[in-house]
């Protein structure tokens, strides 16, 4: 038994160790999706929708988590990636760019959008912003339901539909190609994008976090007189995190567009921005790590409870009580409570956020 | 008829229904900072109280006034109830914390109390019993019904009420020293534990009132109808400088009167036919269905959203609010 112990304390001293488990990681994430597709094809899905929930989250930490400001109307970026894509990649209007050209734009627009909800609130305090970016998030909800008339853009409450999936050219992303004697079904292959965007996006906020600006963000959380004082363009910085955090949303509201082919407003209502704060909060605000986590946690956990509260139900009442839906919004709601009671500062804090909720506010 | 009284007479019924229920917020602002973010939620459980026991009794032989009434006194309680547990597990142990965390408990309560209330009651609107016969008087070329002559009059006289309480009583004073010095009102022998949670109870009271009425106004329950409610006297709440009571009351019924008048008139202001002049495709157009409104009344709640923005930017202390509030 020692010997085993010794033998692992050495493979983990050796220079490679990082390497390897890396390469683990990397495999496993690999196989991921052949593992969940052997249970249902559903369970790729979900994960696909869970990946893109970790996209938002990590667009909103920067917003929320980093910089300090409450963005209750977070998924209008969202919604506007969407519609950008939707737009640029139908037969709505006749048009079918490649994806790589819409999503740089539907980015842009998105960000375009960040600095006209930011620039009007700059000066304002937490709890106000809040307010006003919730009108904001429902504005433009408003302006998708209603922009069929006079002049027919967003189709209105119908949505846009015969959405273009993603091509490279051959490949079809939702069509199934057989490979190295495996089935590469549409799913599984946004699955792989999915993932390849997740690990740039983290690389991104990883390289952000302790960058001049990402300490300047935090800067102006902890303090925004004291950061003017020591020289940061409390404005640019401001505008820039809403900025930043609109086009993490515009980027993974293309992608939603393409894997669900359809979009309308429904998609994109108040308790979307509030389940991705909650998936925030609850993994922990201003760390990169946890808030993935959180929007993993958040987006599986209802899956699971479908699959069994649902036959539970059914079994113990002989019909259904509670559905799922509304336990996923309880569950949400309780988790915003009890962590700001419990555990302010998140499952997995960063070590500065732990400190700050450590202290009492004198005010 | 004339569109314009008409419009004034129904901004005025929905301005009290907000002044209402911003009195709600504001009165919680003003002595502990803090957005109640489920004071809309609070309203709505006020209309579906009201509407089950208004639709249990709807059946037997007591007058409607009775019946409305016994819905109210039903509704009052129990909000106050629900505003009392919120204040106790929610925002008391947060007391002190970072801004945003009693702010995201708020949420998290909004939630809840709207999940909740549509496992109770039900995921559809519910269609309060038409049990008053309501009728329409004619004024100076406008119609107005009992209910909304009800809704106006109930509202300024709980204003008033309020004002009084405020002003003229001890506990009244021990609100207003609450919420000018927390700590030195405690020292001066204030329970101040106490003086909140009875903010919070009178609060959710009058937001009880408020459901009611817009129940009754609309016809309808939904268990979503806090929200868009909420937001629109939270916004009445800052035009008229929050934390300040006859701000809320002015505040509500400004906005009301602009949502009425703005969808009474938005969508001839923005019919570009009056210019018609200035392109031909937009001519032609014109000529063939006469109108092209690039903005309609299907923008009404934008309105209240737009205020809001306006005035943070540019008056962010509200128009009757003197304190310039610069606590990050």
């Amino acid at each position: 038994m020692k010997n085993w112990i010794e033998r692992l304390e050495r493979l983990r001293a050796h220079r490679a160790a990082p390497w390897l488990g890396i390469a683990l990681v990397v495999i496993s994430l690999f196989m991921l999706p052949f593992a969940l597709a052997s249970v249902g094809t559903a369970w790729v899905r979900i994960t696909n929708l869970a990946i893109l929930f970790a996209l938002l989250s990590l667009g909103l930490n920067i917003v929320v988590g980093f910089a300090g400001l409450l963005d209750l109307g977070y998924i209008a970026f969202y919604a506007v990636g969407a519609y950008c894509y939707a737009l640029l990649a139908s037969p709505h209007f006749g048009l079918h760019l490649p994806f790589w050209v819409i999503l740089p734009i539907g980015a842009a627009v998105a960000c375009a959008f960040g600095v006209l909800l930011g620039a009007p609130t700059l000066k304002l305090r937490g709890d106000y912003l809040a307010i006003v970016t919730l009108g904001f998030g429902e504005i433009v909800r408003i302006f998708l339901n209603n922009l069929s008339q006079p002049i027919n853009i967003t189709n209105g409450p119908q949505g846009v539909t015969l959405i273009d999936p993603f091509r490279i050219g051959e490949v079809d992303f939702s069509r199934t190609d057989r490979l190295l004697g495996l089935d590469f079904s549409g799913p599984i292959k946004y699955y792989y994008l999915l993932m390849v965007v997740l690990v740039l996006a983290i690389i991104v906020n990883l390289r952000l976090q302790h960058s001049r600006i990402g300490r300047a963000w935090v800067a102006i959380r902890e303090d925004e007189v004291a950061a003017q004082a020591m020289g940061i363009n409390t404005r640019n910085v401001k505008l820039l995190a809403f900025a930043m955090g609109a086009g993490f949303g515009g980027v993974a509201g293309g992608i939603f567009a393409a894997t669900q082919g359809f979009i309308s407003p429904e998609s994109f209502v108040f308790v979307e921005s509030i389940m991705v704060l909650s998936m925030v909060v609850l993994g922990g605000m201003g760390n990169i790590w946890g808030v993935v986590l959180g929007a993993i946690l958040l987006s599986f956990v209802p899956e699971i409870l479908r699959y069994t509260v649902e036959p539970a139900q059914k079994a113990v009442f002989g019909r259904l009580l509670i559905e799922p839906e509304v336990i996923r919004m309880l569950l949400f709601g309780l988790a915003l409570v009890l962590m700001m009671l419990y555990r302010p500062a998140g499952l997995w804090p960063s070590k500065r956020r732990k400190r700050e909720f450590a202290e009492t506010d004198p005010s | 008829m004339d569109i314009f009284l008409q419009q004034l007479v129904n901004g005025l019924t929905l301005g009290s229904v907000y002044a209402i229920v911003a009195l709600g917020y504001t009165m919680v602002y003003g002595i502990v900072q803090l957005i109640n973010f489920a004071h809309g939620d609070v309203v709505m459980v006020g209309a579906m109280v009201a509407l089950s026991v208004i639709s249990a009794l709807a059946g037997t032989a007591l007058p409607p006034l009775v019946i409305v009434s016994a819905g109210m006194l039903c509704a009052v309680p129990v909000c106050m109830a629900v505003g009392f547990t919120m204040e106790r597990i929610a925002y008391r142990p947060l007391r002190g914390a970072p801004r945003l965390a009693p702010l995201i408990t708020a949420i998290g309560i909004s939630i809840i109390l709207q999940q909740v209330a549509m496992i109770i009651w039900s995921r559809n609107p519910l269609g309060f019993p038409q049990i008053i016969d309501n009728p329409v008087f004619e004024l100076a070329g406008a119609h107005i019904s009992a209910i909304q002559i009800g809704i106006i009059l109930g509202s300024f006289l709980m204003m008033a009420g309020l004002t009084l309480l405020v002003f003229r009583t001890r506990l009244g004073v021990a609100m207003r020293a609450t919420s000018e010095n927390p700590q030195v009102a405690g020292l001066m022998g204030i329970n101040v534990n106490r003086v909140i949670s009875a903010t919070f109870v009178i609060g959710a009271g009058l937001g009880a009132v408020a459901g009611v009425m817009v129940g009754t106004y609309y016809g309808i329950a939904h268990y979503t109808m806090g929200s868009l409610l909420g937001m629109k006297a939270f916004s009445a709440a800052v035009l008229g400088g929050i934390g300040n009571l006859a701000g809320a009351m002015l505040g509500g019924v400004l906005l009301g009167l602009v949502e009425a008048l703005g969808a009474g008139y938005i969508g001839e202001i923005m019919d570009l036919c009056h210019l018609s002049g200035i392109s031909e495709a937009l001519a032609a157009r014109c000529a063939q269905d006469n109108h092209f409104v690039l903005f309609g009344s299907n923008y009404q709640d934008v309105f209240a959203f737009l205020v809001l923005i306006a005035v943070l930017v540019f008056r962010p202390s509200g128009l009757l609010g003197e304190r310039v509030s610069d606590r990050a």
